[in-house]
């Protein structure tokens, strides 16, 4: 057993309202310089869609995760390419997505409004590259071009989560005249086994032993590109100014002061949660491997109960402090993922093992309009609906596990019934319309308790800010060491590390000659 | 005297220059060491460019080091005709590789304007510097034939030379104008690199191959209960 600290986060889709009030907090403190105005370290995706950059999801054309492939033993390897492949396509990334694949950022001609001279006609703010600084005629995509699917079915069509997918399934989604969708906010997330830090030849990229943040080292990143390739997520961006990779960096400075990252704090859904988990080292191998309909169980397993003796003895035997096993204890990720088991990881099966989870969305009620009638729930016996119409929800559960659990639907079903239970349960304690033997139903078909549905929802509808935000702050003793780390050999001014990655910068981080 | 100043002062003071500028920015300004890539903004014509270009180089700088590190054997292996045919035909190969590479690269980045928003005055005195020093070296192995063979006679002795503290310029000074100057403004290229994006050569990743996939690494250096601190 070896026994590490990871912080890990939880996003409930449900109460996703999709404001991209996340988006702004994370643009305004960390993206809005030259060469990084086109990067979202946070975006919300609307789902079905395409996506940031386009059609992300799709590994077939950008190559990003890991397979599982061998004659005769199963290996993992990067989808991308293999490290002799790497040095060989150093010279030109095959993979690389291009600045089109997201979009060319602009500002306006603001200026022209003041100064153009005195015409019949209003003056105009024409569109300006931020690149190239030159005028733009046509904007052709943008950050969020098929938010709320930007009023067309055609976003929603091309979605790489229903490459496949029956014409029955596409009716339900296109039905009643207009597609059903839901938002899909997206951050780095932080694997166990990141397909960046695996592809950087120079090993620029890292994971944070003490609390696994992935970072990229900006004083080592030599512009090879193969990080943005190697995560299947997209989440790793390349600034085409300084040429240096940048990604989220999950507001570290913010996390070492005991407070949550600045997209979770700023959320006005309150739809983000976020907490240390302790997991074994040793099965990250085994586990990136399992089969992949098993990958979610597998994931879950990883997670290591933090009241379990063993687990706290080798987790201070690898130095992780008190307070944080103490975190561990408290975490709502914890809670979602291990003991109500109803938040997975987004695309489990590009193997990088997540540690941002999601409870998939319910959508507001179970009810449709069939053939003109709107088939609500008091139309028959309560419960019948309301379970029945998992079947014929208006997202398929097809999509739902292509999303969310490696195509494995009886995992989807299984988190859909315990929410289901969580529904029916509270609607017949608040509104007492229900009868009791269909909340009985209710509890056994979503294999859970009265006690287990008051927890959920109490986490779900009325956490507290501590309760959602459990990150404790550096301990003293060791904050002292990260403020004069070990010098650096070679410079004898520089520390290794630290400093090295947005914050902390001895010289202006401006492009080389 | 002007060959003394040209081959024997002026490769000392581009070494000096080059080692002593690269360790300088290394230290000072690390952040700086960069490929400074721009094939985010633009990918078709890199493709043409860079790849001929890289592997073009590779090989023709390669062959240039072996010829000079162990010349008796490449005088020995030159001498068969048969090989001398085979080695001139590489080199003319990946020299023309080079050449068109580096031309559709120049083309790239003064004729696409999302390059040209990344482009230093720097980058244009590197990119004439590398065209002169290409293009040279590409008519001496046209116009002065077997260039395999004697550049072990001629310019490997003056190498020698410069690296024994002991230079002796007339092993150039009866060479033909066109090698003289690939000579010369091979040393002027030597000279850009601390100054250009040039620096990105040494930082090649050969040790990727020997590294485990993932890395993890500790800011705190005390582990609390004596566990591993990596």
């Amino acid at each position: 057993m070896d026994i590490r600290a990871q912080v890990s986060m939880v996003f409930h889709l449900d109460k996703c309202i999709g404001c991209h009030t996340c988006s702004i907090a994370c643009k305004n403190i960390w993206t809005d310089r030259k060469g990084t105005e086109y990067m979202y370290w946070n975006n919300v995706e609307t789902k079905p869609g395409t996506g940031y950059p386009t059609r992300w999801e799709d590994q077939n054309h950008y190559k990003g995760g890991w397979v599982v492939d061998g004659k005769r033993e199963k290996r993992l390897r990067l989808r991308l390419q293999g490290k002799w492949g790497t040095l060989g396509n150093i010279f030109y990334n095959p993979n690389l997505p291009q600045l089109d694949d997201y979009f060319e950022p602009w500002t306006y001609d603001y200026q022209n409004l003041f100064t153009a001279p005195l015409t019949e006609k209003q003056p105009t703010a024409r569109a300006i590259s931020m690149v190239t600084g030159k005028y733009m005629d046509t904007i052709e995509a943008g950050p969020n071009w098929d938010d709320d699917l930007g009023g067309s079915q055609v976003y929603a069509n091309n979605d790489p989560n229903f490459d496949g997918a029956s014409e029955e399934e596409m009716r339900q989604i296109n039905e009643i005249n207009s597609t059903v969708f839901f938002y899909l906010p997206r951050i780095c997330n932080h694997c166990l086994n990141p397909g960046c830090v695996a592809a950087c030849p120079q090993g620029a990229l890292y994971k944070r032993g003490e609390d696994g943040v992935v970072l990229v080292s900006q004083e080592r990143c030599r512009a090879w590109r193969m990080c943005v390739s190697g995560c299947p997520y997209k989440k790793t961006y390349f600034n085409w100014s300084t040429g240096k990779a940048e990604k989220c960096i999950l507001c570290y400075p913010r996390l070492e002061s005991g407070q949550p990252p600045a997209c979770f704090h700023s959320c006005v859904g309150r739809i983000r949660y976020i907490g240390l988990v302790l997991y074994d080292a040793d099965l990250i191998e085994e586990t990136a491997k399992a089969p992949q309909d098993q990958l979610v169980m597998a994931q879950r397993n990883i997670i290591k109960d933090p009241f379990d003796p063993a687990v706290i003895a080798s987790a201070r035997a690898n130095g992780v402090p008190d307070s944080k096993i103490d975190a561990a204890q408290k975490s709502p990720v914890y809670q979602f993922v291990k003991k109500f088991g109803i938040a997975l990881p987004l695309h489990p099966e590009f193997r990088t093992l997540p540690m941002l989870f999601y409870v998939p969305p319910l959508g507001p009620v179970l009810a449709k309009v069939e053939n003109g009638v709107y088939d609500n729930v008091a139309s028959e016996a309560r419960l019948g609906p309301l379970m029945s119409s998992l079947d014929r929800s208006r997202i398929p559960l097809r999509y739902m596990a292509s999303l969310l659990s490696g195509g494995n639907e009886e995992i989807i079903r299984d988190v859909y019934r315990k929410m289901v239970a969580v529904r029916v349960y509270m609607r017949s304690k608040k509104v007492k319309d229900i009868p009791a033997e269909e909340v009985e139903r209710a509890l056994q078909l979503g294999k859970t308790t009265p006690a287990e549905v008051e927890a959920i929802w109490r986490l779900t509808s009325m956490p507290t800010f501590e309760e959602r935000f459990v990150v404790p702050p550096m301990e003293r003793e060791t904050a002292v060491d990260s403020l004069f780390p070990v010098l650096d050999p070679v410079s004898r001014n520089y520390p290794i590390r630290k400093g090295a990655v947005g914050v902390g910068f001895h010289t202006d981080p401006a492009r080389g000659p | 005297m002007s060959d003394t100043v040209l081959y024997a002062v002026f490769p000392y003071l581009a070494i000096l220059v080059a080692v002593g500028g690269g360790v300088y920015r290394y230290r000072a300004n690390r952040f700086s060491y960069s490929t400074l890539s721009s094939q985010l903004l633009e990918n078709r014509r890199l493709f043409w460019g860079s790849v001929p270009w890289h592997y073009g180089i590779v090989v023709v700088l390669l062959a240039h080091l072996v010829g000079f590190l162990i010349p008796g054997l490449w005088a020995n292996l030159t001498s068969n005709p048969g090989t001398l045919y085979t080695v001139e035909l590489i080199g003319f190969t990946f020299g023309l590789a080079a050449l068109v590479g580096l031309c559709v690269l120049i083309f790239r980045r003064f004729t696409t304007e999302r390059i040209l928003s990344v482009t230093s005055p720097m980058d244009g005195v590197l990119l004439l510097a590398l065209l002169v020093q290409v293009a040279l070296g590409f008519y001496v192995s046209l116009a002065y034939r077997w260039g395999a063979d004697w550049y072990v006679d001629t310019a490997v002795p003056w190498l020698i030379s410069l690296v024994s503290l002991n230079p002796q310029t007339h092993f150039v000074s009866s060479l033909p104008l066109p090698v003289r100057l690939h000579m010369l403004n091979g040393f002027v290229v030597i000279a850009l690199f601390p100054f250009s994006r040039l620096v990105h050569l040494i930082m090649f990743p050969f040790w990727y191959l020997w590294r485990p996939y993932q890395l993890q690494i500790r800011n705190t250096v005390r582990p609390a209960a004596g566990g591993a601190g990596h």
